[in-house]
């Protein structure tokens, strides 16, 4: 069970604590809790919510994290929730200085928490809300049964990605019906105040193709949806014909996962951030001399790079640390853009020490896709030694592409975009007036995982309880998959 | 302790094992079994359940960082950009840390995973030679035992603690409670020999599909009776209409095309055993993997003939693996079956696919012959 802190943690605790805010950071009260690494790992299972809905796929986050430790594959050093107060986790059996470097840690990503503005509208009780969606599930449990309604949570699964990750903070759909009302179902033409001029002003063709217009107008208004829907799950939800208990479980997966989901949209930021702020307090302030070699080898470990894989944490410390030292220098702006003598630029420097000013800004108003767009540069690409890289048929290998600043940069774009999840949204739900749900794909250059979708399809086709479809593009040509519960079929279609 | 999430981790166990929710069952994955890091490092299998998600299809690369010039490999695992960015939303915060595994390791963590028997050994076992094995670090001990590098680094941490140390005249003066030793512990090991005798059909119908999973499959008996045995040889014999000997490099990569004649394996087989592996002193692992096409009922009798005959009184224990296969009719197991099926020193095994591999390892090694 979760032991509070010895009197020497709590003591640390203070100590790094009043670094923290010394240096600015701004977070919520903070809890640490000491957990043996069975618990731990137990914890990371859930999520970091011990008290969560039973599920068996917690089982197997547990299984791989008991038998990765077990064999001395990995550990787990640290576990933080977004939740005020912020909740973390200290692995009981971890060395003095480990602890004060995952408190560091922690301070960050708190902080993180509470001003990045994607975590703006998470809920900041989410560790009773869980424990809500825990208990409801277990009642529904009791009444309904522990089959039915796992398979149902594991159909919900399927889909929860299909959510629209900026429908928190802008409104989609506002109601179209108040201003339709006035308006008119027959073309007239241009308004004309003589009528001997009327054919000259609004000839037969002129009137008839605006007519048409109306026409399609009012055939798109009665399409449902009217337009595109990306929170799919919310669809689902409102028009969908749900038992009150399938309606109450595919509404906490699609809780649960817009609140998961900030964390998805800024995990480089807010690793990066947070392993600023450890590096930053340890090697100034909590870091005493025979702790230096652990310190460095910990530290090292976590910033380690992998050829086929991007660490966030590395990219993330990297990239906060080169906007400070460009604020810091001025290397920003009209001037610096334009002047392209090396020699000068090398030697930039204004004094404007505007760096951590800078960062902190960034940290609030920016999530990974922006933060890329706008602070990666061809020098940090080339200094961090960036590079795509592509599957090589021929070889059955890996292989680095290229290093060209602007494909690097468009590449990790379209890896982050939409969590790095395809686009889809709901176009149809009459489809050819027979009740059929229709989905379509945006494809962006890479294709559906043919089986994957196959299999989606049929668990959202055990939800709708109508056919299902979902239109994308395979090898360049649109193809429409279609489930209606029994069998699954192909078409090539034209949208 | 029970913890609270031991009633969802009995209940995936028992999805993963078939008892429950056959409709999950077949999203099953058994992860990667041979992804080699390095020279002798590899990751552990943990089996997981993927639940269908409209995703990307694989293969569309991403971004990475390091050394390297465009059109450098970077290996033929799975470096997925996708990796971890579904559960990157969950497990925030989770630092992990990954450490290799040597092959000794892996070998027992197979052993545990599979609940394989320890072998029994037999031939010259009375032979037992003494070895010294250095085992840990002790703060006494013989000079001559003394640990350098550890000495060493006691004695900076403890001049940094002090700040009696000087980067700029970086002298380190170890005093005795510094000094660390190596400690041993003496080990008994019987003097055992051990051969493995791959046999592999290399005939048209086995296709590169085929020939994965052997090598999987090799690989793993390989990493199994290195732990059981040290010094173990390996000889490795492929066949279609003749057998013959080659080294380990051809044997996975050769493709030949034409007949089958297994008993010409099985006769070179017994002719290196008579050769080179006397039974009284050697224990001897004859695998052969065909897809189960053999030519002619004649042959296989003659088969049939030659292993109970010669091969099977030598033998620790003699083992068959099928492969399915698109083409083979896969009748040569079903007649080991009838002939030999009662044998405890034959092992069959049907594969059929990568899977099944696990269960077929389990088949060979199960008996602890």
């Amino acid at each position: 069970m979760p032991k509070s802190l010895t009197p020497r943690l709590q003591d640390l605790k203070v100590e790094i604590e009043g670094y923290a805010r010394a240096f600015g950071l701004d977070f919520f009260e903070q809890v640490f809790e000491v957990l043996s690494t069975d618990e731990l790992n137990m914890v990371a299972a859930y999520g970091g919510f011990p008290t969560r809905y039973p599920h068996w796929r917690w089982g197997m986050e547990y299984e791989q994290l008991a038998k990765s430790s077990e064999y001395g594959l990995s550990k787990i050093y640290e576990l933080v929730i977004n939740n005020d107060p912020c909740f973390a986790y200290l692995l009981e059996a971890n060395a003095e200085v480990d602890q004060k470097l995952v408190m560091a840690h922690v301070y960050g990503h708190n902080d993180f928490f509470k001003n990045n503005f994607t975590f703006k509208f998470t809920n900041r009780k989410m560790v009773d809300e869980m424990a809500n969606h825990g208990t409801r599930v277990r009642r529904w449990i009791d009444k309904v049964g522990v089959e039915k309604i796992e398979d149902y949570i594991d159909l919900a699964l399927s889909l929860e990605n299909l959510i629209d990750q900026h429908a928190p903070h802008i409104r989609r759909n506002p109601d179209p019906r108040v201003e339709k009302e006035q308006q008119n179902t027959r073309a007239e033409g241009i308004r004309v105040d003589r009528d001997y001029m009327r054919p000259f002003m609004n000839p037969a063709e002129f009137v008839a193709s605006q007519q048409k217009k109306l026409d399609a107008e009012k055939l798109q208004s009665k399409k449902f949806p009217e337009r595109p829907q990306r929170d799919v799950l919310a669809f689902l939800l409102e028009h969908a014909p749900l038992e009150d208990w399938e309606h109450e479980i595919l509404s906490i997966v699609r809780t649960e996962a817009y609140y998961f989901a900030p964390q998805a949209q800024t995990k480089i930021m807010n690793e990066g951030w947070a392993s600023y702020w450890h590096s930053t307090i340890m090697t100034t302030r909590a870091l005493r001399d025979h702790e230096i070699i652990d310190y460095a080898d910990h530290h090292s470990g976590t910033m380690a790079t992998q050829p086929g894989k991007l660490n966030p944490y590395k990219m993330g410390i990297e990239l906060f640390r080169d906007i400070e030292e460009r604020w810091n220098k001025g290397r920003f702006g009209k001037e610096w853009d334009e002047c392209d003598d090396l020699r000068v630029r090398r030697a930039w420097d204004k004094k404007l020490n505007a760096g951590r000013e800078k960062i902190f800004e960034v940290r609030k108003h920016y999530n990974d896709v922006t933060f890329i767009d706008e602070f990666l540069t061809p020098e940090f690409a080339i200094e961090q030694k960036l590079f795509t890289f592509n599957f090589n048929d021929k070889k059955n290998t890996w292989e680095i592409a290229t290093r060209e600043f602007k494909k690097v940069k468009h590449k990790l774009l379209q890896s982050l975009t939409n969590f790095g999840q395809p686009v889809i949204d709901v176009v149809d739900a009459n489809w050819e007036n027979r009740g059929e749900l229709v989905l379509a794909h945006k494809h962006d250059g890479v294709d559906l995982e043919p089986n994957y979708a196959k299999e989606t399809l049929k668990n959202l086709q055990a939800l709708w309880k109508r056919p299902v479809a979902i239109v994308t593009k395979v090898e360049g040509k649109s193809l429409m998959m279609r489930h209606d519960g029994t069998t699954f079929s192909e078409k090539k279609v034209e949208l | 302790m029970a913890l609270r999430i031991d009633q969802d981790h009995s209940r995936f166990k028992a999805i993963v094992r078939g008892k429950i929710k056959q409709n999950l069952k077949k999203y099953v994955q058994q992860g990667e079994m041979v992804g080699k890091k390095g020279k002798e490092f590899i990751s552990i299998p943990v089996p997981f359940i993927d639940v269908p998600h409209f995703k990307h299809g694989s293969r569309q690369g991403g971004v990475g960082q390091g050394e390297g010039q465009p059109g450098d490999s970077i290996g033929q695992g799975q470096p997925q950009p996708g990796d971890g960015s579904g559960k990157a939303g969950e497990g925030e915060g989770q630092h992990v840390l990954e450490v290799d595994v040597s092959l000794d390791e892996l070998a027992t963590i197979l052993g545990e995973e599979l609940q394989l028997p320890n072998i029994e050994h037999r031939g010259s076992e009375k032979i037992v030679t003494t070895r010294i094995k250095y085992t840990g670090i002790n703060t006494i001990g013989p000079q001559s035992l003394r640990h350098f590098k550890r000495t060493f680094r006691e004695a900076l941490k403890r001049q940094i603690a002090l700040g009696t140390y000087n980067p700029e005249r970086p002298i380190v003066v170890p005093i005795k409670q510094d000094v660390r030793y190596r400690t041993f512990k003496l080990e008994n090991l019987p003097e055992t020999n051990a051969v493995i005798i791959y046999m592999m059909d290399v005939s048209g119908s086995m296709g590169d599909e085929q020939k994965e999973i052997v090598r999987i499959e090799s690989f793993w008996l390989d990493t199994w009776l290195k732990h059981q045995y040290k010094g173990l040889e390996s000889r490795f014999i492929i066949h279609d209409a003749v057998a013959r000997e080659v080294d380990r490099e051809t044997f996975f990569h050769t493709r030949e095309s034409g007949g089958t004649m297994i008993s010409s394996a099985y006769k070179l087989c017994r002719d290196i055993i008579k050769a080179d592996y006397p039974s009284s002193s050697w224990n001897i692992y004859p695998f052969h993997f065909s897809d189960g096409d053999n030519w002619s009922a004649d042959d296989t009798r003659q088969c049939i003939e030659l292993l109970k005959g010669d091969v099977l009184s030598d033998v620790n224990q003699f083992a068959y693996g099928q492969v399915e296969s698109p083409y083979g009719s896969g009748q040569f197991i079903k007649d080991l079956r009838e002939h030999l099926g009662d044998n405890d020193k034959v092992a069959l095994s049907e594969i059929a696919d990568k899977d099944g591999i696990y269960a077929s390892i389990k088949d060979f090694l199960g008996k602890g012959r």
